[in-house]
């Protein structure tokens, strides 16, 4: 009674809604495009190199140790080409090539494999790699000393947070929003753009790839605590918009801080873990030793998602 | 299948099929030449009372053995021309009747003997093989005594008709099978459950409350209504301790229509859903295999397609064109091999859209982890495994194409299996 015809059976639900982690990663790639292409205009072929070989040694690195672990080959999901992209455009144009090997290698492998890969890693691996590079190289990471054989058509030649860390926000005072917002600073090569990495993480948040929550609350926290200290004592902190517009901060809030294996799903934590980092940010900014906070205020908040996220709506149907 | 619309942020909002939109009178699909039948019990070689070559009548109780209280009713005269063991779903153990059509229809006297007076033993003898499949044993339990009746008007899933058509168009056998229903179980509380949109078609017209849903997905899911009404859902020992009990609007309408004309209903009213996503309301015996009901609708299968059960969110997929239409079939949806999504073995990667997605506020994406290492009990206990009320919108929305809802089934199913293990053990 059998016919012949061989049907496919599987489990409900027979519908899908065709989202995918490699449409998600390319479409994260595209939105961090326009602001890897300004800082490319603006550093020129040093700055197309880092990028190139940071996406192509985060490929291989995945590649290879797939093949090591003898797991299945998983870089045509895009997520090692995208780390890569977003771990180059937070390095300054000058990174010589064994710095971004190291990196790829510190991100994927260190940051993400060897915890079993995509989804186990409890840092979000291209911050840790920057953190791991920040400590042992830097002089390589020093965008002032790096950039200094670039002729850059900038109102300044060294970085604004660094210049803020070590004479004040006299020293600033002369920089324009406008020109910081343009990218017209020395920062990443490509991190540094703020309109573009505004356009990127709106693109973002409307296809819901990241999640709002997360960088909105991470922007506010930055600029409400950089305000307090602002208005507590201006002669020595500087304002708001200033440390929304430099450094990582934009990059941080749309790029970094929501990368989704470690930020919380929930909304009140999403909230708080956004919060927390963009107040993190500006403590270790002000009063901590390091130039940009944004690197370890998102290692701090991705050690406490699990935490946070505890905090949960009641399930339904539970009595008591 | 259904696309993600550019703008993700929106969750996925899916409306079940209103009664206005029911389509017209459903086509007839003749008797098949032959028709298969379950018995819900283990195939034994020896039956005392099927063979092959049994003679059968049209509403004729099928046992295996004298005295047997699990049956089916046969939908058509004839001849049994084969008896085979047969796996249900979950690893259940079936008997497969096969019943060859022969000569004129001859209807099978003992029913309309019995239905004299309604009582819950002459529903439970001839009623629980009939359409909608009714589960009268919650209605003897002394234990958990049921306090309610539901009768379910909605479909649980998308794009079927099949329940609402029925309600629209037999109010007057509902109303029947709503006084025998009260007569036999002496039970007053019977709520009738219909999506919002559809209410105004039935009030005062039905001799029982109407209790309105909200017409999105996942809103009629059987035990999303149960949560409503109670605020509670069922833990792993099932609904018995509620004191609800759900029967579908077509099984009441069966229930009416055999009392006051003293004929089983033997047919059912299916909704066949089309590659294309269109729908036709079909209505065959019981029994009939998928592949005379598809043809009736020029609905061609090739290699590779797949043949649901059910509906797109909650439905079965079967392997065989001839398996037959149960009792509890309500749609037959086909789909193309070129559409049909496939899931992965990618990890969790905390997304968290199946979490917004989730009508029952499940931490899916935790659940899912315990779920895949096999820690069921975890799940259960931490993360809210009894919460689901099974929609399938989380395994719709998932980046990763984790078969999410499988492994809540499949924990579900497992964890019940321990605990009547344990049971046995205890006595
Ligand atoms: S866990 Fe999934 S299937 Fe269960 S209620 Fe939530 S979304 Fe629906
Ligand atoms: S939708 Fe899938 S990948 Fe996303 S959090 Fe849920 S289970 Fe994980």
């Amino acid at each position: 009674m059998n016919s012949k015809k061989t049907l496919i059976v599987s489990h409900a639900p027979f519908w899908h809604d065709g989202s995918g982690i490699p449409e998600r990663s390319y479409h994260t790639i595209i939105a961090a495009l326009p602001a890897a292409i300004a800082g490319i205009a603006y550093y020129g072929a040093p700055a197309l190199g880092v990028i190139c070989m940071a996406m192509s040694t985060a490929i291989l690195w995945e590649l290879l140790l797939n093949r090591a672990m003898r797991r299945p080959i998983t870089v045509g999901d895009g997520n090692a080409a995208l780390i890569g992209l977003l771990l180059g455009m937070m390095l300054p144009a000058s990174t010589p090539w064994w710095v971004v090997l190291v990196g790829t290698f510190l991100a994927i492998v260190i940051g993400m494999q060897i915890f079993g890969g995509i989804g186990a890693n409890p840092f979000n691996p291209v911050v840790l790699a920057i953190a791991i590079l920040m400590i042992s190289y830097k002089g390589h990471l020093d965008f002032d000393a790096g950039l200094v054989n670039f002729s850059l058509d900038f109102p300044t030649t060294s970085e604004p947070l660094a210049a803020l860390k070590a004479f004040g926000p006299a020293a600033v005072e002369h920089l324009h929003p406008l020109d910081l917002l343009m990218g017209r600073q020395v920062g990443g090569l490509g991190s540094a753009n703020g309109l573009a990495l505004v356009i990127g993480g709106i693109y973002l948040m409307i296809r819901g790839i990241i999640r709002w929550e997360v960088c909105v609350s991470f922007i506010v926290g930055t600029y409400i605590t950089a305000m307090l200290f602002n208005m507590a004592d201006p002669s020595r902190f500087a304002d708001p918009v200033f440390h929304l517009l430099t450094g990582y901060t934009l990059f941080g809030a749309f790029f970094l801080a929501t990368e989704s294996t470690t930020s919380p799903v929930n909304f009140v934590p999403m909230l708080i873990y956004g919060t927390l980092g963009g107040v993190m940010t500006v403590l270790i900014r002000n009063i901590g030793i390091y130039v940009d906070g944004v690197i370890f205020a998102i290692l701090l908040i991705n050690l406490i998602n699990p935490l946070v996220d505890k905090i949960r709506p009641k399930a339904i149907g539970k009595v008591a | 299948m259904r696309k993600r619309s550019f703008f993700g942020l929106s969750t996925p909002c899916f409306k079940y099929e209103l009664a206005t939109d029911a389509s017209a009178s459903p086509v007839a699909i003749p008797a098949p030449e032959q028709v298969t039948l379950y018995i819900k019990k283990p195939f034994k070689q020896a039956s005392s009372t099927l063979k092959v070559g049994t003679p059968v009548q049209t509403g004729q109780r099928l046992v295996l053995n004298e005295n047997d209280d699990v049956y089916a009713i046969s939908s058509v005269t004839g001849t049994v021309c084969a008896m085979a063991p047969f796996l249900a779903d979950y690893g259940n153990a079936w008997t497969a009747v096969t019943i060859k059509t022969e000569g004129n229809e001859v209807i099978d006297p003992e029913f309309s003997a019995a239905a004299e007076a309604p009582s819950l033993e002459t529903l439970t003898r001839f009623l629980a093989a009939g359409p909608g499949e009714p589960d009268f044993a919650p209605l003897m339990d002394e234990r958990n005594p049921v306090s309610t009746i539901i009768i379910y008007g909605g479909n649980a899933d998308l794009l079927i008709d099949t329940s609402l058509y029925v309600l629209k168009n037999n109010i007057e056998a509902i109303n029947a099978g709503i006084e025998v229903l009260r007569k036999a179980t002496g039970i007053e509380e019977i709520v009738i459950a219909v999506p919002e949109e559809s209410v105004q078609n039935y009030s005062g017209h039905l001799d029982a409350r109407i209790q309105p849903f909200s017409s999105q997905y996942p809103y009629a899911q059987p035990l999303m209504i149960l949560n409503s009404l109670t605020g509670r859902l069922p833990d792993e020992t099932g609904m018995a301790s509620l004191g609800i009990h759900f029967l579908r609007a077509e099984s009441v309408a069966a229930i009416g229509k055999a009392f006051s004309t003293g004929c089983l209903t033997i047919e059912k009213n299916v909704t066949v859903i089309d590659k294309q996503g269109v729908k036709h309301m079909a209505r065959a015996k019981i029994g009939t295999p998928v592949a005379a009901l598809l043809k009736a609708f020029g609905v061609e299968v090739n290699d590779q397609d797949k043949i649901i059960f059910g509906g797109p969110m909650t439905g079965n997929a079967i392997y065989s064109e001839d398996l037959p239409l149960g009792p509890d079939t309500d749609a037959v949806m086909v789909q193309d091999k070129s559409i049909i999504p496939l899931y992965s073995d990618y990890p969790c990667i905390n997304c968290g859209d199946c979490v917004r997605v989730c009508p029952a506020n499940v931490p899916v994406n935790l659940l899912i982890r315990f779920l895949e290492a096999g820690q069921y009990a975890e799940g259960a206990d931490l993360y809210d495994l009894y919460a689901c009320i099974e929609c399938g919108l989380c395994s719709y929305v998932c980046v990763s194409r984790i078969p999410i809802f499988q492994y809540i089934k499949l924990a579900k199913y497992e964890l019940g299996r321990t605990l009547s293990a344990e049971e046995m053990n205890e006595q």
